[in-house]
């Protein structure tokens, strides 16, 4: 995506010379550490900041000393960007930085939960790595429907939309019904008759993909919102009461410690996100489906050229995407909460933020959800614990990341070829 | 357009030039279809055409266009396939209409007449709250609707322009809503926090508003520019860091009205407020004037100025603009300052204007959103953005009245703009349901069509 505009100043230049992008993510995490060392250190306090492996104060515990962490980590956060700016082997280019990144949030952490009040002091892991999970599960299944439609070629902004869409039918349909079943199914269609518009005005009539997500979005919320109005907001019992479904525990799984009790006692959901994950990643990237479908992205006419149908795998690529995102949106509605307007609220974007920060591959976006859900879960923990940080701030965080991402201060970025271009045949 | 491979076509694609675009209603080139001469004897509203004169005849004219896919007619049946779809929505949403459908085959007429009740009831208060009310008596009723029309139209002029000067120079502004938030903020602060005279505080106030888009325009300008970084993601994102921002700053000491304890800001001082146009009692405000000031100027730069010229043959084609001399990465972050200027100053009319007088999360409402659909409405063009604008200020008035007196959610005025703009964007698809026939001269395609 970031290159093919401007060529005469192409984010490859960045390789040149001594300001290599390894050496210039080293020297910003070399002072992002410093940083975190001094400062974090100064403001943390003397008292243990304590992360327990439950989901209460008492149990096993995680405990250092506030300002010895905040130092410890700063101070190792450094040295990982010191190592990257005196240059190191490419391949420990992603684990350093990695690494330098999660010190420096331990680092942060150290600091915050030092200086909490007292009774407050503590972190339970558990609800941090479940929250942590549930904020992200919307934006993986978006982030996945993205995947699905953007590797083959058809950009997909209408996330928002197909899991708005996804979220109402299922309340509705799940309501009228009063199976959850149902529900699920309906939310899957729901996010395909979005999708589905998509496909016919951006492959058929060729409108620009991108004018079409959005203006879908918009006509996803009026219909939503004015249907909520008229009928759930006037029969709410009849309308938007969809039963939800009962967490599922795994056996044996669930008894890991700090894992079991976050990851295996969750809904269906839950479950069905991450082996989505899975399931698309390989069919992605060991399967014919997937060849196909990548080379539709990056070169429909070589692809026609062998006799795949570049349109008809579009259409279904697309109407897939929408049945993954319905599910998504029924993933509020059937698990969590009864629907109301504009429920989604923005969850479609941070989505296609993460296909975007994940490179437009189902383990990537998964990351880059996580790490979203993670960044609003901290947002929730450090409003409840009182922080001086404006909880606003950090939730802009994804963005201002995707920001930075694009912008080739993260990595180079790249869209597949095709994407937003429509294909004509001859 | 910025795609050099000619494949974003539609059957309409033929790159009309303005001019011939402008004319394309009125003066179509005097080759009409022979068959078509039965067509014209119906033609009792119109001119009569003069005998023996060799070109067609004014009337004529009129009546091949009529039925033909041009701007003007794809727009009208656009509007009237989206109130058609709109229809159906308030009769399924309707638990007494549907009623009588479950009877239908034994007593038609019930549900036919229960339905048409509902459907024309809820547009007619649409038009008497958006036009004219028959019934009303006195100067401020019979003007209401108009007033209340042109305050909703006001802010859409100003980000329906900066979309549409985006699009021309081959940019897509997603970014509106979020320069507008910037917009509205500093406006908003510079109405309240400045201690000046009346007259130099709005003009203050407006200036701050203005700067506020520019700056927030500017960020994906720059990015662009120097990075490749595309703008439609990067504006999609300032969108939301613009929304935190605003629910940030609005409970900060010295913004936050200390007389409340939820989110409102302090109220803009009455001297930077824009006066009313029509007694205090209507709605109506100056800046309506600056929108069509803003119109007029956009209209010059982009058809008269340098820099227009520059914008457009950047959005036509960056190859050859930058071949031709033109430096591509300045003028990308221009347009994208101007977008963000123009964008601000919508936001800046949501809270000097009469909508609201202080901040609160929801002050600018869809202004940004809104503003793309305006602009893909009025085909990019200002003057058609300026007449779009008027449609979407109308069908808002009148969504209020249709919500009040006929209980029809204001959100079906959503779901008629979006699917207006949906049937524009697809003129292909208007054409094949109405049978028009191909226009001569009328470039439907709004498209960009060029991917990430």
């Amino acid at each position: 995506m970031s290159t093919t505009a401007v060529p005469e100043v192409a984010v490859t230049a960045v390789d040149e010379g001594f300001w290599t992008r390894t050496r210039k993510a080293g020297a910003v995490l070399l002072a992002l550490g410093v940083l975190a060392a001094v400062l974090f250190g100064a403001l943390a306090t003397g008292q243990q900041a304590r992360f327990t492996l439950s989901e209460t104060e008492g149990g096993a515990a995680l405990e250092i000393n506030g300002t010895i962490g905040a130092i410890l980590f700063g101070v190792i956060a450094a040295a990982a960007g010191a190592a990257l700016l005196a240059g190191v082997p490419k391949r420990w280019f992603t684990l350093l930085l990695g690494a330098g990144l999660v010190a420096f949030v331990l680092s942060f952490l150290c600091w915050q939960v030092s200086a909490a009040p007292e009774g407050r002091n503590f972190m339970p892991l558990v609800n941090v790595v479940r929250g942590t999970f549930i904020l992200a599960l919307p934006l993986i299944f978006g982030a996945l429907a993205g995947v699905l439609c953007e590797r083959s070629g058809v950009v997909n902004v209408a996330i928002e939309g197909q899991l708005l869409m996804g979220a109402f039918s299922g309340a509705l349909f799940g309501s009228i019904s009063g199976s959850v079943w149902v529900g699920l199914v309906a939310a899957a269609i729901g996010g395909a008759f979005i999708s589905l518009l998509l496909a016919v005005f951006a492959i058929r009539y060729l409108v620009d993909q991108v004018v079409m997500g959005i203006v879908l979005n918009l006509l996803a919320v009026g219909v939503t919102g004015f249907l909520y109005e008229r009928l759930m907001q006037t029969d709410a019992a009849k309308y938007n009461s969809a039963p939800r479904f009962s967490n599922w525990e795994i056996p044996l799984l669930k008894d890991i410690p700090l894992i079991g009790p976050a990851l295996f006692r969750g809904n269906i959901f839950l479950y069905l996100g991450l082996l989505l994950v899975l399931v698309i990643h390989l069919a992605l990237f060991r399967t014919r489906w997937g060849l196909r479908t990548r080379s539709v992205g990056e070169h429909p006419t070589a692809a026609d050229t062998l006799g795949v149908k570049v349109l008809r795998l579009r259409y279904r690529n697309v109407i897939m995407a929408g049945l993954v995102a319905g599910v998504g949106g029924a993933s509020y509605t059937l698990a969590l909460y009864s629907f109301t307007k504009n429920m989604i609220g923005g969850k479609g974007f941070i989505a296609l933020a993460a296909l975007i920060f994940g490179r437009w591959s189902p383990t990537g976006a998964l990351l880059a959800a996580l790490f979203f859900g993670f960044a609003d879960q901290l947002a929730t923990y450090l409003g409840a614990i009182g922080s001086s940080i404006p909880s606003q701030f950090l939730a802009m965080l994804p963005y201002l990341a995707t920001i930075l991402a694009v912008a080739g201060l993260v990595g180079k970025v790249r869209a597949p070829a095709a994407d937003g271009k429509p294909y004509i045949k001859g | 357009m910025t795609n050099p491979n000619p494949v974003s076509g539609s059957p309409d694609k033929e790159p009309a030039t303005e001019a011939q675009e402008a004319r394309g209603e009125a003066r179509a080139t005097p080759t009409a279809p022979a068959g078509d001469t039965e067509r014209q004897v119906p033609a009792t509203a119109t001119k009569q055409p003069a005998a023996g004169e060799p070109r067609p005849s004014l009337g004529k004219l009129f009546l091949d266009n009529l039925w033909a896919a041009n701007t003007v007619t794809v727009t009208v049946l656009a509007v009237v396939l989206a109130m058609l779809v709109g229809a159906v929505l308030i009769i399924v949403s309707d638990p007494e209409v549907l009623a009588t459908y479950s009877y239908i085959t034994a007593r038609p007429a019930d549900a036919l007449n229960a339905s048409w009740t509902v459907v024309s009831e809820a547009y007619a208060n649409l038009f008497k709250g958006a036009i004219f009310d028959p019934d009303a008596v006195g100067f401020t009723a019979v003007m209401g609707p108009i007033s209340e029309t042109l305050t909703y139209t006001a802010p859409l002029v100003f980000t329906g322009l900066s979309v549409a000067l985006a699009f021309r120079g081959g940019l897509f502004n997603i970014g509106a809503q979020g320069q507008a938030t910037i917009g509205v903020i500093l406006a908003a602060v510079a109405g309240f926090a400045l201690p000046l005279p009346p007259g130099v505080h709005l003009l203050v106030a407006l200036i701050a508003g203005a700067l506020g888009g520019a700056l927030w325009g500017f960020i994906p300008g720059i990015l662009k520019a120097r990075t490749g970084a595309h703008e439609v993601i990067n504006t999609i994102m300032l969108n939301y860091v613009a929304i935190y921002f605003l629910s940030w700053i609005i409970i900060q000491g010295g913004v936050q009205n200390p007389d409340r304890a939820d989110a409102i800001s302090k109220p803009v001082d009455s001297s930077a407020q824009l006066p009313r146009l029509l007694g205090d009692n209507l709605r109506v405000h100056a800046g309506i004037l600056l929108a069509v000031l803003a119109t007029w100027f956009i209209a010059w730069l982009l058809n008269r100025s340098t820099l227009g010229f520059e914008l457009r043959a950047v959005g036509e084609n960056p190859d050859a603009a930058r071949t031709a001399g033109i430096s591509v990465t300045k003028t990308y972050v221009l347009v994208m300052a101007t977008a963000g200027l123009l964008a601000g100053l919508g936001g800046s009319n949501m809270v000097l204007g009469s909508t609201a007088n202080a901040l609160t999360p929801l002050v600018i409402a869809q202004i940004g959103f809104d503003g793309i659909l305006v602009a893909l409405l009025g085909r990019v063009r200002p003057w058609g953005v300026l007449l779009a604008a008027l449609l979407f200020g109308a069908l808002q008035a009148g969504g209020n009245r249709m919500q009040s007196y006929s209980g029809i959610s204001l959100e079906l005025v959503t779901v008629l703009q979006a699917l207006i703009v949906i049937f524009i964007a697809a003129p292909a698809l208007v054409k094949a349901i109405f049978q028009l026939r191909a226009a001569r001269a009328a470039r439907l395609q709004t498209s960009l069509a060029k991917g990430w």
